[in-house]
């Protein structure tokens, strides 16, 4: 017999997975504003922001309900405990668009800094982070979770790099400083974002072992 | 990279939730109930939602019970007893109607699985021949047993005597019992406390199926099980009614300090 409880589960994380789409969409369209050098996808992910913000009470209005009212256990609790992280992992990363769709609005009221190569790269890094965080979550994937941890490296690798970089050309020419300390700003969001999206995999293999892999420490139950 | 620009549509909201607009099935007013000179009930007032399942939630000797018996005017069959107030049952006084008809349209089943001594098949039609029932009988105990997610396990055995079956399965033979009249409304008297916890999950994932077409009313010692099950609660003390409301807001964000300090374990 299908418990009830098991469809609100379902449905929990099936708006989790929405929520998270918009989240994903928001990052996308965010960074794209810059290297598009296109306003209204930066209108476009600030006019979002409320949603998103209105699926994470709902999602934890939820969590609340489910834990109070039906006292999961074992997995079911993890998985509970785990969407109430992931949760704000999402607020969190739609909060980060918004900051680069904020830098986009005042980086295309300056010339171009530079021509964009090591920024489409690591917005596509931190993307397929996010993305394949969540596909983990849908299929309960460990492995895929795994190998999203081992990518964040290369995100602040990025980071760091492009910092340098930004910093040369702020020094040689003061009238670059403010659209290159933006830039700057959103490499630091992306890997803000590449961040949560690490704790989303973190969360994955949580909910999948049981096993809590947060902070380095690769065994701790 | 494919990343996707347009996202589908929300998926709709099924969770349990609860509109302020439920009709109510019973509309208890001011409900005295009295065991000889000992009151056992004071001024109990509330609604029960049509098709919704309400449980009654509280410490022994709260008079959740009393209440429970007083809807189908069980207690009556008590000596010494006097019940005042109103009890209307979709608009109409239950002390006025006929309390065989009552009844009929207010099934019960108690804490211990009660089958008659006889067959399982005839535990269901038994109520269906003392109405009067003009169709087939078999088809309505097949109908009840489906309902009571009882018939796949009884199909083959139908003229075994009830005695035979499980705990669980002779607390959902009686629920098919209930059932077979077809009444509006299902009163349940701690139903899971003889059963273990894989059966009371089968009475409990039972009770969201028969919401739909019946309202129950529940009355459960165990405060996790009414969490689980119901869509309003009301918790009682020393026979008053301290609190009713939906069984999510009691249960997260209760308004009297008395049910939060008794769901929170700190008496009873």
């Amino acid at each position: 017999m299908e418990r009830h409880f098991e469809h609100e589960l379902d449905e929990l994380k099936q708006r989790l997975l929405w929520m998270a789409g918009l989240a994903e969409r928001a990052v996308h369209q965010s960074v794209q504003a810059v290297l598009d050098i296109d306003r209204s996808l930066a209108e476009a992910v600030l006019s979002e922001e409320n949603t998103i913000n209105e699926m994470q009470i709902e999602i934890d209005e939820r969590v609340l309900r489910l834990l109070a009212l039906q006292q999961p256990m074992a997995i079911d609790l993890r998985f509970i405990l785990a969407v109430s992280r992931i949760n704000s992992d999402l607020e969190r990363i739609g909060d980060q668009a918004v900051n680069i769709a904020q830098s986009a609005m005042r980086i295309l009221r300056h010339p171009q800094v530079k021509p964009y190569i090591d920024l489409p790269r690591m917005s596509e890094l931190v993307e397929i982070m996010v993305r394949d965080s969540l596909n983990a979550l849908v299929r309960n994937d460990q492995e895929l979770a795994r190998s999203v941890l081992t990518r964040d490296d290369q995100v602040d690798q990025f980071r760091d790099q492009m910092f340098r970089e930004l910093l040369t050309y702020m020094m040689e020419n003061s009238k670059l400083v403010f659209p290159a300390f933006e830039l700057i700003l959103v490499t630091k969001n992306l890997e803000r974002i590449g961040d949560h999206a690490t704790n989303i995999a973190e969360d994955v293999i949580y909910i999948v072992a049981g096993r809590d892999v947060r902070h380095a420490v690769p065994d701790r139950r | 990279m494919n990343i996707k620009t347009s996202i589908p549509e929300l998926p709709k909201r099924s969770q349990r939730e609860v509109s302020p607009d439920v009709p109510p099935r019973f509309t208890i007013s001011k409900l005295n109930f009295y065991y000889g000179a000992k009151q056992a009930l004071f001024d109990v007032s509330l609604e029960v939602a049509t098709n919704h399942v309400t449980a009654l939630i509280g410490p022994s000797g709260c008079g959740k019970s009393t209440f429970l018996r007083t809807l189908n005017r069980l207690q009556e069959t008590l000596r010494h007893t006097r019940t005042e107030g109103e009890v209307l049952l979709d608009g109409q006084d239950i002390f006025t109607m006929d309390v065989v008809a009552l009844r009929r349209r207010v099934g019960m089943v108690f804490q211990r699985p009660n089958p008659f001594p006889k067959s399982i098949y005839e535990n269901v039609a038994y109520g269906l021949r003392i109405n009067g029932w003009k169709g087939s009988l078999a088809d309505a105990v097949e109908h009840s047993l489906r309902r009571a997610a009882l018939w796949d396990e009884v199909k083959d055995q139908l003229h075994k005597s009830a005695y035979a079956l499980s705990g669980g399965q002779q607390q959902r033979l009686c629920i098919a019992r209930a059932l077979a009249v077809d009444p509006e409304v299902l009163l349940l008297d701690e139903p899971c406390s003889a059963l273990d916890p894989i059966t009371t999950a089968k009475i409990e994932e039972l009770l969201f199926q028969l919401k739909e077409s019946c309202t129950i009313v529940i009355v459960t010692h165990n405060m996790q099980q009414a969490a689980r099950t119901s869509d309003f609660t009301a918790f009682l003390l020393d026979g008053r009614l301290i609190e009713f409301n939906p069984t999510s807001q009691l249960f997260t964000t209760p308004a009297d300090p008395r049910t939060e300090a008794y769901i929170t374990g700190r008496f009873g």
